[in-house]
């Protein structure tokens, strides 16, 4: 059993997949080295070093076999941050070698390429909560500041969603459990990567003048729409379930 | 702005504008130009649920609740004694961009009660949508009522700030329209859908030629029935809404169970249970038309025009068609397979990918996502199947209905004993 060792960016990944092939080994398992604890001790360490050319190379190969959607679905698999996700990338990426004729992410009669599939719809459920569920709050400084905590990593896939829609206000997605986030400055739509977590604390007292006036008003809608006739707790949960809640401004 | 006011006005037209189901934000596809406000894709967000469950995509207000009519189903009918307001144009171009802004909503789903006359009250609503889109350049979706008997030129200005126009026909058949809304007619609902169906189509023709002809209406048009205000039957509205569906281009029929708000003795009693297991079955029923390929006339049976409350439609299908079955996954086209009992859209769809590279059994059923415990009497595999012999079996569908528990069972129980 090999152990490839590689630094928990896509691209590392890549590149470790590409030294399997390259290496030959059979028996392997890639792990990120944020995730690996404990050695094994049958286990033959090799450590991966990011390499933009190799991972390129099994990128244009799977472009050709699986095409651009095929590696957004393997992509959404790294995000989940499954403690497979290697595994099962790894099993897809072998699979679409040896049929590259096929776009092998349709075979769903296979275990892991039902895993892939499986791991997509949750990923997209969750990247479709976040569109959602984020809800800006106007800073004292103009600036539209919304927190999360996505179950997966998604803010990689909602960007693009929120550069579309807020191009005339300065809007700002901060990840409370991986530390980072997207601004916009109303020129620019990047990812930043502060060196200490986010101060949120006082938050709310520097909220903008407005803030607090349209966030009840958000609420009394939110109660007024309701027809209490037909009341449906259940489904109400099933669609936004309770560890959403602490995010919503009309839930609070 | 004074915010104690625009509370009281929001709470009374959110409240008035409420039964209104029809509040979906899809179809639009309004792209943000650059460094303007909104972007809408055609799928649409439901940025929170109500608590009875429902989608809120949309600021869904009345601009108004005065109005001039009596229509017995609506608690805005001028008989009724209740708190009125009026927004201004400006406050509700206000409240949509700054909920919009926050990532509250959609967009702006606005109808009104009728002031002084039709074309007066389509004015003030097209002022909204037009000061949205000029001033504020707001690219975020935008659902305008049509009143019944406005003139085609506001009609024409609505739909080129609109995304999509509705008009309800509330009470599905013309003798009950008659019986609880006598001062509107028929007549006055169809004439502004139809010039705007014709708009949509000349927009279709003309965007063939020129590339750059404005936006008409893109996500189209809606509209919402009553269900259980009157006493028509199912195979009534479902005529109804097949009718529209195919004369009309309507992207959505609504069903919306009446909800007994006032007393009226042309009307259900204030005790009426809100029937929402029939408007479950008549949205099943919808969901058959447009996307699984049945016609009107397969979904209900002329000498049984209500719709079987204790299965769903596509299953009563099939017990009454059980020649059809059974369906070999292997071999059979995607039609039918989608015509099989507890097999969706999506899982019908992998089962004609994943057959191309291998034979299916049962287990890869389960995998691909189908309610087995329903869809394995119907289905025929290469290898065969045990339960094919129930498929002739005369408490089939005793079988059936016991082998899963109806999430409406409570109210189920309390319709049958109507029985
Ligand atoms: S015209 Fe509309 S608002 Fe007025 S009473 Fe009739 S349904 Fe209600």
């Amino acid at each position: 059993m090999t152990t490839l060792l590689y630094d928990g960016s896509f691209d590392g990944l890549l590149t470790a997949v590409f030294e399997v092939f390259e290496y030959r080994y059979k028996d392997v398992e890639i792990i990120s080295k944020g995730r690996f604890h404990q050695e094994n001790i049958f286990a033959e360490i090799h450590d991966v070093i990011t390499q933009g050319d190799k991972a390129e190379r099994v990128f244009n190969k799977l472009e050709q076999n699986i095409g651009k959607s095929g590696i957004n679905q393997l992509l959404k698999v790294y995000l989940s941050e499954d403690p497979g996700s290697e595994q099962i990338i790894l099993s897809a990426i072998r699979q679409s070698i040896q049929l590259p004729q096929e776009n092998i992410l349709l075979n769903y009669a296979d275990p892991d390429i039902l895993k892939v599939s499986k791991i997509c719809k949750s990923v997209d459920r969750e990247t479709h909560r976040m569109t959602a569920f984020v809800r800006f709050e106007k800073m004292q400084d103009d600036v539209f500041f919304a927190k999360i905590d996505p179950d997966f990593n998604v803010l990689p896939l909602i960007r693009k969603h929120f550069k579309d829609r807020y191009q005339d206000q300065k809007w700002m997605i901060y990840d409370l459990r991986r530390h980072y986030g997207i601004l916009y400055d109303l020129e620019n739509c990047d990812f930043f990567y502060p060196d200490e977590k986010l101060n949120l604390e006082q938050y709310q007292q520097k909220f903008h003048d407005e803030e607090t006036q349209y966030q009840k008003l958000w609420q009394r809608y939110f109660t007024k729409t309701n027809i209490v006739e037909r009341k449906n707790l259940k489904l109400h949960i099933q669609h936004v379930p309770r560890r959403y809640w602490k995010y919503l401004t009309e839930k609070t | 702005m004074n915010f104690d006011r625009l509370k009281e006005k929001l709470e009374i037209l959110a409240d008035a504008a409420k039964y209104d189901v029809s509040c979906s934000s899809s179809g639009g596809t309004r792209k943000n130009k650059k460094g303007a406000l909104g972007d809408s894709s055609a799928s649409g967000i439901c940025h929170t649920y109500t608590e009875d469950g429902r989608c809120v995509s949309l600021l869904k207000i009345l601009l108004t609740n005065h109005c001039i009519y009596d229509c017995a189903y609506c608690v805005s009918r001028s008989s009724n004694d209740i708190k009125r307001a009026a927004f201004t144009v400006e406050e509700v171009v206000d409240l949509t961009i700054n909920f919009y802004r926050r990532n509250y909503i959609e967009g702006l789903f606005l109808s009104s009660g009728i002031f002084k006359n039709a074309d007066t009250t389509m004015e003030r609503l097209v002022r909204v949508a037009k000061k949205l889109r000029l001033e504020e350049n707001f690219n975020g979706y935008i659902h305008l009522k049509s009143i019944p008997g406005a003139s085609d030129e506001l009609m024409e200005e609505a739909a080129l700030y609109a995304d999509r126009l509705s008009i309800n026909l509330e009470i599905p058949t013309e003798s009950g329209l008659k019986l609880l809304a006598p001062e509107k007619n028929r007549a006055d609902m169809i004439s502004p859908m139809r010039y705007i169906q014709n708009g949509i189509a000349q927009y279709k023709d003309e965007k063939k030629i020129f590339r750059k002809v404005p936006k008409f209406a893109p996500a189209g048009q809606s509209t919402q029935m009553i269900v259980g205000a009157t006493n028509e039957n199912d195979l009534q509205i479902i005529k109804v809404a097949d009718h529209f569906y195919k004369n009309f281009n309507l992207k959505r029929v609504y069903y919306s169970g009446y909800v007994p708000v006032l007393e009226d003795k042309r009307l259900p009693s204030l005790t009426t249970e809100v029937p929402m297991l029939r408007e479950n079955r008549l949205y099943q029923s919808d969901w058959l038309m447009r996307f699984y390929g049945f016609k009107a006339e397969e979904i209900l049976d002329p000498n049984i025009p209500f719709l079987d409350l204790e299965i769903d439609p596509k299953l009563s299908w099939a017990l009454r068609n059980l020649q059809q079955f059974p369906v070999n996954l292997q071999t059979a086209d995607y039609q039918m397979i989608l015509r099989i009992p507890g097999i969706g859209l999506k899982t019908a769809k992998k089962i004609v990918h994943a057959r191309r590279f291998q034979v299916l059994n049962m287990e890869h059923l389960t995998k691909l996502g189908a309610a087995v415990n329903r869809a394995k009497y119907f289905i025929d595999f290469n290898s065969g199947n045990m339960y094919l012999r129930y498929l002739t079996d005369k408490n089939f569908r005793k079988l059936l209905i016991g082998g899963s528990a109806s999430k409406f069972h409570n109210q189920f129980s309390q319709q049958l004993s109507l029985f």
